[in-house]
């Protein structure tokens, strides 16, 4: 389980300070699929960031609590897929090694490692794309090789920074489907970030909603819609609008802009 | 899902662009070559009489002698200061109050012109090979230091952000990341190196030298033996093509993932 419990972020700004998050406290369970919906501004890469051990806090607590470990530093535990694939995967390095790189310390022995690549790309079904280059794949499949780096890694967590933001509305769909899958098949927990209200609802099991900056969270909303979920189907149901617009109203009534 | 192919361009993939680039170097060496036929000027001998002053004295005659001392000064300190310019690039680049501390010394240091440093390298180091090589060392190590260290502090932050979120070790961070990232600027500081190198090759030949293409030349120069003078010129223009040339395979071998598109 993550526990967040009063996180402050703030950034030195012209002699001043600036306050990004103000008051952020949420927890996510094992096994659960948390997703973050703020306005556009609302300092969700800096939680993100925070959350993942790689931006210092101002204030408060993110805690692994299986572990007792607090997250000073990136932890083992948990995988990023960063929003830009473009500017997170090395474009000097061919696919299968993109995956593999973070793998050299965890497992020492090159074929065992391979086969957790070639799982890893099934997984996201590239396989036979290992001996691309990034660069000579479409934007889907590319974030496709992000997701599968970090499948690779075996973490508990994976935090996601709005993942699907740089691709076009099927692909989208297809990798919101696709994560779905591998997180079934794979037992994960998963923090996703996003401004897009509709796929916070459709991928989780709660909806943290977040103000503008600087940001507090505004009320959390759990997803009671069945499993598996359905792009057509799902989105259907009278629940999945009912949710929306509860949470649509969650994010206007703080007077924010909303971009979704 | 679209795999895009990738298709390099290649010389022989355009016969026309090499017919149209051959114009110009055929007109100007038969030009040269009849225009210069019957010279009776001691200063322009017949290009006729160049090249045969240039099969004499470098095939293969000077090969041995010269020209392989020659190359083999320049790129030991081309290689060197390859090796120690990457190497303090990544380390200055990576730790910027080290780099501001000695960023005053290297800058008084890469202000020296290379050509006044000659003496300095004969006094210290004597007039053998040793003096040449530190010198075509210490002056190219900065083009290829300083564009290391650009280089390796414009890594793109993200990928910062992924080599930790992925606890990759400093070693790691340097050669997966840091390295290949800065490795367009780091060539092209390679490619101002090699010039450079090339240049110093001669000149520290010019004075207190025993061998060399630079020796050669100057001593057929100052014996009146303009022709072979000229053939010296010859041979370092057709040398500075080749190594342009290897370059830019080399080149394009580092920077595929660079220059696809």
């Amino acid at each position: 389980m993550l526990s967040v419990e009063h996180l402050k972020k703030s950034y030195p700004h012209s002699g001043g300070s600036l306050e990004v998050l103000r008051d952020i406290s949420f927890t996510v369970e094992a096994g659960e699929f948390v997703t973050i919906v703020g306005p556009s501004g609302a300092g969700k890469t800096t939680l993100l960031r925070c959350l993942a051990g790689l931006l210092p806090r101002s204030g408060g607590s993110v805690t692994l609590t299986t572990s007792g470990r607090v997250v000073d530093s990136p932890p083992p535990e948990i995988a990023c897929v960063f929003q830009d694939y473009s500017r997170s995967l090395m474009p000097w390095s061919k696919v299968g090694r993109n995956v593999e790189i973070p793998l050299k310390n965890k497992i020492r022995e090159r074929g065992k490692r391979h086969e957790q690549v070639e799982r890893a790309l099934r997984e996201v079904d590239l396989d036979g794309f290992a001996d691309s280059y990034p660069w000579q794949l479409s934007g889907g499949m590319q974030q496709r090789v992000a997701i599968a780096r970090a499948l690779a890694y075996r973490p508990e967590f994976l935090i996601m920074d709005e993942p699907f933001a740089s691709v076009d509305a099927q692909t989208r769909a297809d990798l919101e489907d696709l994560i779905l899958r591998v997180r079934h098949d794979a037992g994960l927990t998963i923090v996703l970030v996003t401004h897009d209200i509709d796929e916070a609802v459709y991928l989780g099991d709660r909806v943290v909603v977040m103000s503008g900056r600087p940001t507090t969270v505004v009320d959390t909303v759990t997803v009671d819609l069945p499993r598996p979920r359905s792009q057509i189907a799902t989105k259907a149901l009278p629940r999945f609008a009912e949710l929306r617009t509860e949470v649509l109203k969650l994010i206007t009534r703080d007077g924010a802009e909303v971009t979704a | 899902m679209s795999v895009m192919a990738t298709t390099g361009r290649r010389w022989y993939a355009k016969p026309a662009g090499v017919i149209v680039s051959m114009v110009v170097p055929v007109a100007a060496v038969l030009l040269w070559w009849f225009a210069s036929l019957d010279s009776t000027s001691p200063f322009f001998p017949s290009l006729q009489a160049i090249l045969s002053a240039f099969q004499e004295t470098w095939l293969f005659t000077r090969v041995g002698s010269d020209v392989v001392p020659s190359l083999g000064r320049m790129l030991a300190g081309y290689g060197i200061a390859v090796v120690v310019g990457v190497g303090l690039g990544i380390l200055f680049g990576r730790f910027p109050l080290l780099h501001r501390a000695f960023n005053p010394a290297l800058q008084f240091c890469r202000a020296l012109p290379a050509t006044a440093l000659v003496p300095v390298s004969i006094v210290l180091m004597g007039i053998g090979t040793a003096p040449k090589v530190a010198l075509i060392a210490f002056v190219t190590v900065f083009p290829v230091m300083l564009n290391t260290i650009d280089g390796v502090r414009a890594v793109d932050e993200v990928l910062e952000d992924v080599s930790r979120s992925f606890r990759l070790t400093r070693l790691q961070r340097v050669f997966h990341v840091q390295l290949p990232a800065a490795a367009p600027q780091i060539v092209s500081g390679m490619r101002i190196a090699l010039s450079v190198s090339f240049v110093l090759m001669v000149v520290t030949e010019l004075v207190a030298a025993t061998d060399g293409i630079g020796y050669v030349t100057l001593q057929a120069q100052q014996s009146f033996q303009v022709p072979q003078m000229w053939a010296g010129m010859l041979l370092l223009g057709i040398l500075g093509v080749l190594f342009n040339g290897a370059f830019v395979l080399l080149e394009r071998r580092l920077l595929r993932w660079y220059s696809h598109d």
